[in-house]
């Protein structure tokens, strides 16, 4: 922050560059394993196999916009099933809750791509460029051959892994050994090469010159976090009745903390953990590691810096142990946010499991509602959209069940069935009809209910049969 | 720790000036980066408006340095969508009417071509439905009965040459007789020959005038409408048997329309439609329940 002189207001400000120093311990391990593993997570997933069937894509996860299937590993979602993907939505939404309420912004501090791509461009960073003493001493630096090397082999290697992000991107929406094929010949689809293109000018710049200014000012996650914290929140604090007042060791009356600036040279958001919990720590943990390596090194105790919650603070001033953190972890709001999750999860499960094979919608056509037909039976008309879901064509077979006397009808000489090609939906026009002065003709409505028969193969004969009630409109009074 | 946070931000950073209840706003200096973006925004927009058209001037707007743009991308548009259904519009020219509801691929591609030309162009007289108006002589052209005939052959003599206009050579044509106005008929003999069609149509009606206007629809209906009333598809005479009327069944319609005729007129379509259009209508008419 630039200490201003109040009589001329600056209207904007330079962003401070940041140098994370190299930390190790606890915290940074466990950082590096969780960004391999979503890197990992990321990078494979595309080239996951997973056999359906001659018909059907053999890719495990692949959204397919043009055929709009969405296919995962067994599981496969029509655009009309959309109601999974908002389901994981709020899943996933409930996670977020759960894990903010228990631990603080852990998404933001190990497991949001920002995070996990900065910090990979950090490393690329110092191991171009060196640690952050070299680091500053290079930003200083006038623009020489070294600065312009080391900057070009840098910015190289960032636009590289930025390629690989949207590289991998592009690879969940269609077949990727295909587009990998076709991206290196140079044939694959515009779209391909556009969504590389941004993807790649993006992480290059959010990774290697946005980085913290993203968490500070452009997303909006910080700041509806903090409505999911509350006291009993884990979330990194400095223990300042231990470590005031700061200073040199042999000075009697001095705290804990020698004032080595460890915490605020690691922490890749440029902040001073000392001045308190604040919107710009993404509660990375690094800091802890560095004030430990410290305390260590002068034969303190750890967790100066450390994870602990509001209450634990109060505690501890007043000299009493704080609460474990499993009393931290359940407590009712967690609890609560665990149920509502398991239970948006296991209704998700339940409609996954009973979803049918074959499926049908029908619009009755309503503008005539009836016609009259020559021989004074009525008609209506229904437009039926057939899915079938198997990874082969299958014939359906169309019934109803009514009250009244019902004679139904189809175009061409198939009678009542229809080939529904595989994987397809196939719109058929049917035609119901109700004999002269029968009740069906003369009645207003008649509920009616259609069958939907799935006659299936010659080695699977399948006896999937689906219904969908409607309405028949007669001449009424 | 954050009281202290407060006490430091206090000294740094100065506040807007305002105080809610002792809440004060801070006045931080924007990020630098920001104000660039929003200067880029103002440049860019000054572009813009030189580029495209913009300004609004007494008469219309400026053009724009790039030419217009929006209406050039719906005409090359247009163009692409002509030259992509090329292939399937001579396929459906070239091919036998009566073969095209068999058809699966020209059917697909019919229907849905002839429903965007059936609400552009027929949608006004037989309605969005193709339902007609009911009473009023524009026929329903979802039913089983036809005047004209109902097979692809009928129909799309129908919608080129249109039904007695006086602008198509080939228009289908016929006139009925006013038989009350012109005096062929007395007016007791129109009031038994509707009884007898109320009869035949199977309704409500007088046994005994119904006989006596046998006689009379023998000798005067009869040549159109067959002896039975079945009606006469060469002349679009209506079946009077059935369920179908086209003005109206009950007995006052009936008077009225002996007396006074009618006379129901349809353009003809092959000066505005070209001929895939009309046979994709065609084929969307005949896929209604009614073709045969």
């Amino acid at each position: 922050m630039t200490i201003q002189d109040p009589e001329t207001p600056v209207l904007f400000a330079a962003r401070e560059p940041i140098f994370p120093r190299r930390v190790k311990g606890t915290f940074r391990n466990l950082k590096w394993w969780l960004l391999a593993l979503m890197l990992g997570i990321y990078y494979v997933t595309p080239w996951i196999r997973w056999d359906r069937g001659p018909l059907l894509p053999d890719q495990a996860v692949l959204i397919d916009m043009s055929g709009r299937r969405f296919f995962f590993f067994m599981i496969e979602i029509w655009p009309y099933e959309f109601y999974f993907v908002a389901g994981l939505l709020i899943m996933a939404g409930l996670g977020l809750f759960l894990f903010t309420s228990a631990a603080g912004r852990v998404w933001c501090g190990y497991a949001c791509p920002q995070t996990v791509w900065t910090d990979l461009f950090i490393l690329v960073e110092r191991w171009i460029e060196g640690d952050r003493n070299a680091r500053i001493r290079l930003h200083r630096q006038k623009w020489d051959a070294e600065k312009i090397r080391k900057n070009g082999l840098k910015w190289t290697a960032w636009l590289l892994i930025g390629l690989a992000t949207g590289g991998a991107w592009v690879f969940y929406f269609t077949d990727a050994p295909t587009l990998f094929h076709d991206l290196l010949h140079g044939t694959a689809h515009p779209a391909a090469y556009i969504t590389m293109a941004i993807l790649t000018a993006t992480t290059f710049f959010f990774g290697g010159f946005a980085r913290e200014q993203i968490c500070i000012y452009a997303c909006p996650w910080p700041r509806i976090q903090a409505a999911m914290m509350d006291e009993d929140t884990l979330t990194i604090g400095y223990r300042d009745w231990r470590g005031e007042p700061r200073g040199k060791q042999s000075v009697e009356g001095h705290g804990d903390c020698i004032d080595c600036m460890a915490c605020v040279n690691v922490c890749p958001m440029g902040i001073d953990i000392r001045d308190g919990q604040q919107m710009a720590c993404i509660t990375c943990g690094l800091c802890i590691d560095a004030c430990n390596d410290t305390m260590d090194k002068i034969g303190k105790p750890r967790d100066l810096i450390g994870y602990l919650a509001l209450t634990d603070e109060t505690r501890e001033r007043e000299g009493k142990t704080p609460k474990s953190v499993w009393a931290h972890v359940f407590r009712p709001r967690t609890i609560m946010y665990t149920t509502l999750w398991a239970g948006v999860g296991v209704a998700l499960v339940v409609a996954l499991f009973m979803r049918t094979d074959i499926d049908v919608n029908v619009t009755p056509v309503r503008n005539p509602q009836y016609v009259t037909l020559s021989d004074g039976s009525i008609r209506n008309t229904y437009d039926l959209r057939l899915r079938n879901k198997h990874g082969e064509d299958r014939w359906f077979t169309l019934s109803a069940t009514s009250d009244a006397t019902f004679v139904l009808s189809m175009d061409g000489d198939q009678g009542l069935k229809v080939l529904v090609p595989a994987n397809e939906t196939k719109t058929q026009r049917l035609f119901i009809t109700a004999p002269a002065h029968s009740h069906g003709a003369e009645e207003e409505r008649t509920a009616l209910r259609l069958w939907i028969q799935d006659v299936g193969t010659p080695e699977f004969p399948h006896t999937d049969r689906v219904s969908h009630d409607t309405v028949f409109f007669g001449k009424g009074d | 720790m954050c009281a202290k946070q407060v006490k430091k931000a206090e000294k740094e950073v100065q506040t807007t000036g305002h105080s809610w209840d002792g809440i004060e706003e801070y006045d931080n200096p924007m990020p630098r980066w920001w104000v660039w973006v929003f200067y880029a925004c103002i440049v860019w927009g000054i572009g813009y408006s030189i580029a495209y058209p913009a300004w609004p001037l007494i008469h219309g707007a400026t053009q724009g340095l790039l030419g217009p743009t929006l209406r050039t991308e719906v005409v090359a548009e247009i163009a692409r969508f002509d030259e992509a259904n090329a292939p399937i519009k001579a396929k459906l020219n070239a091919a036998d009417l009566a073969s095209i509801p068999g058809n699966d691929e020209l059917k697909t591609y019919a229907i849905s071509a002839g429903a965007s030309v059936f609400k552009n162009n027929c949608a006004q007289c037989h309605g969005s439905g193709a339902a007609g108006v009911q009473g009023k002589g524009y026929p329903n052209l979802l039913d089983n009965d036809w005047l004209w005939g109902g097979d692809m052959e009928a129909i799309h003599t129908t919608i080129a040459h249109g039904i007695r206009n006086t602008t198509d050579g080939d228009a289908r044509y016929s006139q009925m007789p006013s038989f009350g106005k012109d005096g062929i008929l007395e007016k007791a003999q129109i009031d038994d020959v509707v009884e007898h069609v109320l009869q035949i149509s199977g309704q409500d009606h007088d046994a005994a005038m119904a006989e006596a206007g046998a006689t009379v629809f023998a000798e005067n209906c009869a040549a159109c409408h067959g002896d039975a009333g079945m009606g006469n598809r060469d002349f679009g005479a209506p079946n009077l048997t059935d369920a179908i009327w086209l003005y109206g069944g009950d007995r006052k319609t009936l008077v009225q329309t002996v007396t006074y005729s009618r006379f129901g007129v349809m353009p003809a379509w092959n000066v505005r439609l070209s001929e895939d259009e009309i046979r994709s209508v065609a084929t969307y008419v005949h896929s209604l329940g009614g073709g045969e």
